[in-house]
């Protein structure tokens, strides 16, 4: 599957109708980044609760359908999740969680763009550093 | 094959081996000239040629191989500057027009430029000629200021004669815009600059490889463009200059070539252009480019820029009945290079490409390297599609079959 399979039903459907797309009135964790080569962009905000536990979550951003509706289901998965299970998401995860489309070298990017911001969050608020491995290039 | 009637397409596109590769089992469908251009067979054979038979360094040894190498580079040189009506002696070859407003950011610059003073570009540039002179302007103190764009995507004259009251030091253009298409009237603004003291700087870069170009009547201090984007290889490209302003000028880089004679506490320097080409040069890139002018020059270049207004005409007139398509830059084919930026509906332009893509259809989407511009759009990004002499009407049908294609998937 590539090119146009990419957007199925399912993408096409986060694109139009993005979950938890807003801003938090208070919040733990902001984090927002964006992709140098599409100007992508994606702001994560998370309120953390007992426990570690992700209260609640809400992304804001622009940009191409991948990114976004990636960025969407993210949050709908983080949301209710320990702050532990981000650091444990993949990008494999998060390639499964859309479908495993064959996005190619070029939109790999744009799929991944929500869980970089998620994870350097996540990370900063525990105190830690991430660095951004998934050998999709860039770091910034 | 639908055709313009202005070159022999068939003929043409049999010069272009690429075109006959499948892409995704689809014929390819190359709209990314303003990127960069295709090469035809006579600009490989020339590199193949030159390593084959002839490699060495140039300007250096005494032997056969050496003076065939030399013959072909300075060689290169003369086709290159003529093709443009300039003289061998105010051609640097550089690396491509990046290059070359860095060296007269350096060059140039560090040496004119004092503090107070205002350098002046447009809204309408790419990257390359609007961050030098930001980098300039900060390492001076100087200020640096930008021409405005009319809501058709032409020039602001006025914003521009109003600037020119404030005794500019540098006013640096661009020909033609790599985003809208715009040619604007350099020699006009050439002069106009020159009446008000400043020296003048315009980006060939989107206009050498389309229309004929005539330096000396453009009346440019310098003038730049890139050898991939007029069917020659990438990291060869050229920097023209006025002679006396290249002979004032502190050298660029330094190294081997550009001397004439090393001290252990001082140097003196080569003539021009040599004094700005240190190190070893791209020999086989401008063997390269040097064919590329000779393949161009059999077409003739009028003959290119009547195919691409007409291709453009074809298009703005095909597209403009595909639901939801928004095209950005002047409506007038006589002052636009056949470049295309547009949008359709809502759907980002990335998610765009990989739906043409599919089809086989190469488009650039993004910001153009011209985020000014972008922002004076009110755009995050733009689908562009820009042609060249292998492109014909069919290949714009394609693409219209490709929009709407895309505006089907997203139900626009």
């Amino acid at each position: 599957m590539s090119g146009a399979d990419i957007y199925r039903e399912l993408i096409l459907d986060y694109y139009r109708n993005p979950r938890n797309f807003g801003k938090l009135e208070k919040f733990d964790i902001d984090s927002r980044d964006i992709n140098p080569l599409c100007g992508d962009e994606v702001e994560i905000q998370i309120r953390v609760g007992e426990g570690q536990k992700i209260e609640d979550i809400k992304f804001l951003g622009k940009g191409c359908a991948i990114s976004q509706a990636s960025a969407s289901m993210l949050t709908e998965l983080a949301k209710g999740k320990n702050l532990e299970w981000v650091r444990e998401v993949t990008k494999e995860d998060v390639f499964k969680m859309l479908g495993n489309p064959d996005l190619g070298p070029s939109r790999v990017k744009c799929a991944l763009l929500g869980m970089k911001v998620l994870k350097t969050g996540v990370y900063q608020y525990l105190g830690a550093h991430y660095e951004d491995s998934d050998g999709s290039g860039e770091t910034s | 094959m639908l055709k313009t009637e202005v070159l022999d397409i068939e003929r043409v596109r049999a010069d272009f081996p690429i075109l006959k590769r499948p892409i995704h089992g689809k014929r390819l469908i190359y709209l990314d000239n303003s990127n960069t251009t295709q090469k035809p067979r006579a600009v490989m054979d020339a590199i193949v040629d030159y390593y084959s038979r002839h490699n060495s360094n140039v300007h250096r040894a005494v032997y056969v191989l050496a003076e065939e190498a030399t013959e072909s580079y300075e060689g290169a040189r003369r086709k290159v500057a003529g093709f443009v009506g300039a003289a061998p002696k105010e051609l640097v070859f550089v690396r491509g027009t990046t290059e070359a407003t860095n060296l007269v950011r350096f060059a140039w610059g560090e040496k004119n430029v004092k503090r107070g003073d205002l350098l002046v570009s447009t809204l309408m540039e790419h990257h390359s000629n609007i961050v030098p002179w930001q980098l300039l302007a900060k390492s001076k103190g100087a200020t640096l200021k930008f021409i405005g764009l009319r809501p058709d995507g032409t020039l602001d004259m006025e914003s521009f004669e109003n600037i020119l009251k404030e005794a500019p030091k540098l006013v640096a253009v661009t020909h033609c815009s790599n985003v809208l298409g715009t040619i604007n009237d350099v020699a006009k603004i050439c002069s106009k600059a020159r009446a008000a003291g400043a020296t003048t700087l315009v980006d060939g870069a989107q206009a050498v490889p389309h229309m004929p170009v005539d330096i000396k009547s453009v009346g440019p201090d310098f003038y730049a463009f890139s050898g991939h984007k007029m069917l020659g290889p990438t990291g060869i490209g050229a920097l023209l200059a006025k002679k006396g302003l290249l002979e004032e000028m502190e050298p660029f880089q330094a190294g081997g070539e550009m001397i004439r004679e090393v001290f252990l506490d001082h140097s003196t320097w080569n003539d021009v252009p040599y004094k700005f080409e240190a190190g070893t040069v791209n020999i086989a890139g401008a063997i390269g480019l040097g064919a590329a002018v000779d393949y161009l020059t059999g077409l003739g270049m009028d003959k290119v820029r009547e195919h691409e207004v007409r291709l453009l005409g074809y298009a703005l007139q095909a597209l403009a009945d595909v639901k939801g398509f928004r095209q950005y830059g002047p409506l007038e084919t006589k002052r636009r290079a056949g470049v295309i930026s547009f949008n359709l509906a809502d759907i980002h332009p990335h998610d765009l490409a990989t739906i043409l893509d599919e089809e086989g259809i190469a488009i650039r989407s993004g910001h153009h390297c011209a985020q000014p511009l972008m922002r004076w759009l009110d755009v995050m990004a733009t689908s562009r599609a820009s042609f060249h002499v292998y492109n014909s009407y069919d290949d714009i049908d394609a693409l219209k079959a490709g929009l709407k294609k895309a505006g089907g998937i997203f139900r626009v």
